[in-house]
């Protein structure tokens, strides 16, 4: 069979596909749950009104999101069983366990105090409401843990035993498999990734409308804790990247070296900045080079040696017999620039903003501005950005929204396609894992009606999105100001008031 | 009792939870074309079960989830053989979850039509897919000597499954007249309770033929006392419909449901899917299940999770417990 037709290459691309995807809303609703359940606990222990319309406001554009995270999220489930039948029937004894985890556990969590809290405004005290949305917070972090802890699992098996009667892998201390330092540095460096993309959306939008001098006080609390989430988790991102690092020099020295398309080792060894080279004859071109960083990632000092690809490959040659067991380089190397480039530029704009709309720091009188104000742009004490400038660093901030979402996008191929041709790392290949009994044209029907439909659910989705973010915070109601005092709305009310939402 | 027969026992509970909670969705999602009148009809309709649905839909996450981690092999064969019937769930389900968050949030005609026609045969056709992997399921279908699915497409579509597929619907689409008529008020309410007799009619037609083709194919003693617990339910919850007792006969609609979902099982055990090749190819629930290890721990979870999310899932229902009618749904939102 052609190769770019084989089974097993359509259900790499859908499942590629499908999950890229799908993890485009992943990391927005993780963050923006808990950022609203920040700004309604605001809203319950201060009582300003314009943390109230903030809940609102970013709470609605949560949902149009969270929407689409959900149902695609349904198909990852199946997916594993569809396509992957051979690698369920290997791996379910040890991955069914933390996915059912995750079911029990957090999707029960997040969708039903979900629906509490959409249509709980007129139904339940503010303090329970708000507990609603703590609840769906945990659930999304609680689903992100049990999820990378399948992941981490065939990134680096641990704590299963290959059974030679069933040929199977089998599960023998599964809290090693949740507790293992590939699981946690992975849940941790995933989590803070995940603030970036909803820091960034919060500036992004708070942007625009300040650009516009509209909506000033929502959006200026906005930008602010747009801004310092950023910060806070660029910099928490690039820890645990770098702890995550050092742990895959060590459990997969193959992604590594492919990520820096270092060939052969060296030490110590550099850090690529540019690389060009020939896949074939298993060199560089063209490379331009940091001396010594390398090391330093991945083992804290500037000298130690680092394996190259081709070392790492005649290693498991030796050990696991014949073949080629080297990744898509150019998509490893690239994947990991991308990756990395757009977390540090979405970070950077989050110290950039942070500097800018300071409130008092270093700021005079002149330039320092109130509560119903647009931020002054102060680059210096005395000197703000121009009308021009400063225009175009309000639309920078809110092309910045895009940035963690395609950094995110690229660490999920690159770790991934970083794996190959390994599915389970060192136990099962990809091309082991297919499902047998599936047809080329079933899973070209699925890959195209799944890209198809997807494409046009995207078109919908952001047109809402703009939608919603246009019409900015709406106007309180007497009824959104004055909540029930009582689960399930108190009974002498008028019996015919309109349902506070309704779908 | 070993722990991958208790193991059967939960996954049959999994589903027959998902049936009972999400059958009522997908029935109201029938109703909006069938019973409402107008668009507010409709979403007094769609309000109903507005908070819960999403939380009604992780049943079936946990089922296929629970089913992976406690029979790899069943959840293999299950998913890669019924692959265009799940392919089409999969799509359903996307379109349905899109379409209940996304109508309001435009007041344009064409795109809340749309919206609302997504939600009547999304609603529609899931059903019919369940009840025809099912109704397969229980029937044995062309299963090699590696757990493999060998048929075609065209063997699912045979019409013990087919029939299987208009039961669920009809059995759901009652179970939605009579949860509709238990969650709203005014002209709405009755008449669900008459198009509930009406289709609890066609239910009883549909679920008695095909639970007794069942019996005769495959039962025993245990899925005869299922299946008379079905059809005794569906009296009295069509009894209980005309006596205006909606909370009874929503009670015992759902009862007719799990009851036959057990049935399914019961003829299922100790397989969990036989193959029609050959009984020594069959998935039983020995060597489809996981470890003792793996089971032991998928234990701990359950006896923990279930309990509990029941109990706050049960504390939604009674958050939201009021009547809606057409007066409680806002103009513009």
């Amino acid at each position: 069979m052609e190769l770019a037709l084989a089974p097993e290459t359509l259900a790499r691309w859908q499942f590629g596909i499908t999950t890229v995807y799908h993890f485009l809303f992943v990391p927005l609703t993780i963050s923006l749950a808990a950022l609203v359940a920040g700004l309604e606990t605001a809203w319950v222990r201060t009582g300003k009104e314009r943390y109230l319309k903030a809940t609102k406001f970013w709470g609605k554009l949560f949902l149009i999101n969270i929407a689409m995270g959900v149902v695609t999220g349904i198909v990852q489930e199946f997916q594993f069983g569809m396509n992957w039948s051979d690698y369920s029937r290997f791996v379910g004894d040890v991955f069914g366990a933390p996915l059912a985890f995750e079911a029990l556990i957090a999707f029960f969590f997040e969708s039903t105090f979900i629906g509490l809290w959409i249509f709980g405004w007129d139904k339940l005290p503010k303090k329970i409401h708000c507990f609603c949305i703590w609840m769906v917070s945990i659930g999304t972090i609680l689903s992100t843990y049990f999820i990378l802890a399948a992941n981490s699992w065939m990134q680096h098996p641990t704590g299963y035993k290959l059974d030679k009667v069933t040929g199977r892998a089998e599960l023998t201390d599964f809290w090693k498999v949740l507790t293992q330092d590939t699981t946690l540095v992975v849940v941790f460096h995933t989590l803070t990734a995940a603030f970036l993309a909803g820091g960034a959306f919060m500036v992004g939008i708070a942007a625009f409308h300040l650009m516009r001098k509209k909506h000033i006080k929502v959006m200026r609390t906005s930008l602010r804790l747009g801004l310092v989430t950023l910060v806070v988790a660029g910099l928490l991102t690039a820890v645990s990247g770098d702890l995550l690092g050092k742990v895959m020099f060590k459990q997969q020295p193959m992604k590594m070296a492919s990520a820096e398309a270092l060939w052969d080792g060296q030490a110590p060894a550099p850090f690529s900045v540019f690389a060009y080279g020939d896949v074939a004859k298993g060199h560089n071109t063209v490379e331009v080079e940091i001396p010594g960083l390398l090391s330093f990632l991945s083992h804290d000092d500037f000298s130690s040696y680092v394996p190259g690809i081709n070392d790492v490959n005649k290693a498991e040659q030796e050990k696991f017999g014949p073949g080629d067991y080297r990744p898509n380089i150019p998509v490893a190397y690239w994947g990991f620039r991308w990756m990395i480039g757009f977390g540090m530029a979405s970070f950077a704009m989050g110290v950039a903003g942070l500097w800018l709309t300071r409130k008092k720091f270093w700021l005079s009188q002149r330039l320092r501005t109130g509560d119903d104000e647009v931020p002054h742009l102060a680059l210096t004490k005395d000197k703000a950005l121009g009308d021009g400038l400063a225009k175009w660093a309000w639309r920078l901030a809110v092309v910045t929204i895009g940035f963690p979402l395609i950094a995110s996008s690229w660490g999920w191929i690159f770790t991934e396609m970083g794996r190959q041709p390994w599915v389970v790392y060192g136990v099962l290949r990809t091309s082991d894992a297919v499902s047998p009994g599936v047809s080329q044209g079933e899973v070209i029907t699925s890959m195209a009606v799944f890209t198809a439909l997807y494409a046009i659910l995207a078109v919908v989705e952001v047109k809402l999105l703009v939608k919603y973010v246009k019409a900015g915070p709406q106007e309180l109601s007497e009824s959104d100001l004055n909540p029930p005092t009582k689960i399930g709305g108190s009974d002498s009310d008028d019996a015919d008031r309109p349902m506070a939402f309704s779908y | 009792m070993h722990l991958h027969d208790f193991w059967f026992v939960l996954i049959a509970f999994l589903w027959t939870g998902y049936f009972f909670l999400e059958g009522f969705d997908f029935g109201i999602g029938v109703l909006t074309k069938l019973l409402a009148r107008d668009r507010r009809e409709r979403r007094v309709l769609i309000n109903t079960i507005g908070p819960v649905w999403d939380g009604n839909e992780v049943w079936l996450i946990s089922a296929a989830g629970a089913t992976f981690a406690a029979f790899p092999e069943w959840y293999a064969t299950l998913f890669s053989g019924f692959y265009l019937p799940m392919l089409l769930i999969l799509l359903c389900l996307i379109v349905r979850g899109v379409a209940f968050e996304y109508r309001h949030k435009r007041d344009e005609e064409r795109w809340q039509t749309n919206w609302e026609r997504a939600i009547f045969w999304t609603s529609l056709a899931t059903p019919v897919l369940w009840g025809v992997i099912f109704g397969n399921m229980v029937r044995g279908v062309k299963i090699d000597a590696d757990k493999n699915y060998v048929g075609s497409l065209l063997d699912l579509l045979n019409p013990y499954a087919i029939l299987g597929g208009l039961a669920m619907l009809a059995l759901f689409t009652f179970h939605g007249a009579v949860f509709a008529s238990l969650k709203t008020v005014g002209p709405i309410r009755d008449r669900a309770r008459v198009m509930a007799s009406f289709l609890g009619m066609i239910a009883a037609g549909l679920a008695l033929v095909f639970m007794v083709w069942t019996q005769i194919d495959k039962g025993d003693g245990k899925s005869l006392v299922a299946l008379v617990v079905s059809a005794v339910a569906l009296a009295v919850a069509l009894v209980a419909n005309m006596l205006g007792r909606e909370g009874w006969s929503f009670a015992f609609s759902g009862l007719t449901i799990a009851a036959l979902v057990v049935m399914l099982f019961l003829t299922l055990f100790p397989n969990v899917m036989p193959s029609s090749l050959n009984e020594s190819w069959n998935l039983t629930v020995t060597n489809a299940s996981s470890s003792p290890y793996t089971l032991k721990i998928m234990t701990w979870l359950t006896v923990f999770a279930a309990p509990l999310v029941m109990l706050y899932q049960a504390w939604t229902y009674w958050v939201f417990r009021k009547r809606i009618g057409t007066q409680h749904i806002a103009d513009a939102h």
